[in-house]
């Protein structure tokens, strides 16, 4: 009975959205770590085959997912703190909002700096 | 016999075009109801109506009007009509609304309106889901006062500043748009949901109980207050104002400070 198609998406508010936002950097973060364990496991089976393939991670497409995946992390953090304090802080359901404001205001310029300082390394100054 | 009546003292001369139901402004809608009819066509469907409504009707009006004067065959739950009873929760521009408190006007009129059932709970017809689901949770929590001690010869007092802990709980008409909001519910039906932890917070702070205890621990599983990711939808749809989340909040420090 319950499977025809649901319709249209449930339009929610920041909070559903931020929830969104959360689990997506939180997979993201997840497979990067997954990957990050196999190729660092590697420098005690081989030091030589470590550094081949770290040497491959060194190109402009992998410099911008790098930045990609400190933008997932920063915001996964964040929102983190965020989420505890909702959970925890006595008015952290009536300032949730402002709260997710904070989360991006503090995520905008911690990633700015990284990115400006990353980016230009990366496609600048060899 | 000259029969000359006397004029009514209530009578005013009223210029003609003024008063009356005229004086309502009428405007068109599209409402976009999602159907469905399992003995009919296996899927859901959307379909349109255009309907002339007046700045007073609210969405439940609009129904209504499909259903008296354009397809008799539409299906929806309502009862009072009147935001106190709780049936006609639905899925209104993409956000749990009871139709009884939804003005048309307060909507974007220049385009279609969508109407659909509440998610999460089995779809029976139309707009009509089946509710067993959520109230096997609300069963499930125990909505009724216990009270260990001898029975009272008169009321069971109770101060204030006690009433106040779960005032706001006490509010809950039991219309599951709270529940049919939570993304945790749709996939996960084995979520106690928003309005059970709602319904047993209002008895967990309630001071003339003595269940409390026995609630929270009901509550302290996996598929209980843990389960809530704060997306907030639950307070936003509620139409009696309840702050939900704040509620689960409250659960769930209730569950960890404890003295058990």
């Amino acid at each position: 009975m319950s499977k025809t198609s649901s319709g249209t998406l449930y339009r929610g508010r920041e909070g559903m959205w931020s929830w969104v936002g959360h689990r997506v950097t939180g997979v993201v973060i997840f497979l990067f770590l997954l990957v990050h364990v196999l190729d660092t496991a590697l420098v005690r089976v081989d030091a030589s085959a470590y550094d081949a393939v770290i040497a491959t991670y060194k190109n402009p497409l992998m410099a911008l997912g790098e930045t990609a995946l400190v933008a997932a992390i920063l915001f996964h953090a964040f929102n983190g703190l965020r989420l505890i304090l909702v959970d925890f802080w006595k008015q952290g359901t009536k300032y949730q909002r402002q709260l997710l404001w904070g989360v991006i205001g503090v995520w905008v310029v911690v990633f700015a700096g990284f990115a400006i300082r990353h980016l230009s390394l990366a496609f600048g100054g060899h | 016999m000259s029969t000359e009546l006397p004029e009514p003292a209530s009578k005013i001369e009223l210029k003609p075009g003024v008063g009356g139901g005229g004086e309502i402004p009428t405007f068109n809608i599209t409402l976009r109801v999602r159907r469905y009819t399992p003995e009919s066509t296996a899927d859901a469907y959307w379909e349109d109506f255009k309907l002339t409504m007046y700045g007073t009707d609210r969405v439940l009006d609009a129904l209504h009007k499909v259903k008296w004067e354009h397809d008799g065959s539409l299906s929806f739950r309502r009862s009072c009509a009147h935001g106190v009873c709780g049936s006609d929760a639905m899925r209104i521009n993409g956000r749990n609304r009871l139709a009884c408190k939804t003005l048309l006007k307060d909507l974007d009129t220049s385009k279609p309106i969508t109407v659909e059932a509440i998610k999460g709970l089995p779809l029976e017809k139309d707009l009509i889901v089946d509710m067993e689901p959520f109230f096997q949770s609300y069963r499930e929590i125990m909505p009724f006062l216990i009270n260990d001690g001898h029975e009272p010869s008169g009321e069971r007092y109770q101060s204030a500043a006690d009433h106040a802990k779960f005032e706001d709980t006490t509010k809950c008409i039991l219309c599951a748009a709270c529940t049919s909001s939570c993304p945790v519910f749709w996939t996960d039906g084995q979520y106690f949901g928003p309005a059970a932890i709602v319904n047993a917070h209002r008895f967990i702070f309630d001071s003339r109980d003595d269940a409390g205890d026995m609630r929270l621990e009901i509550l302290n599983d996996k598929e209980g207050v843990w389960r809530c990711r704060t997306t907030f939808n639950c307070t936003e749809a509620c139409p009696r104002g309840i702050q939900v989340t704040q509620a689960i909040a409250e659960v769930k420090q209730a569950i960890l400070s404890r003295t058990v």
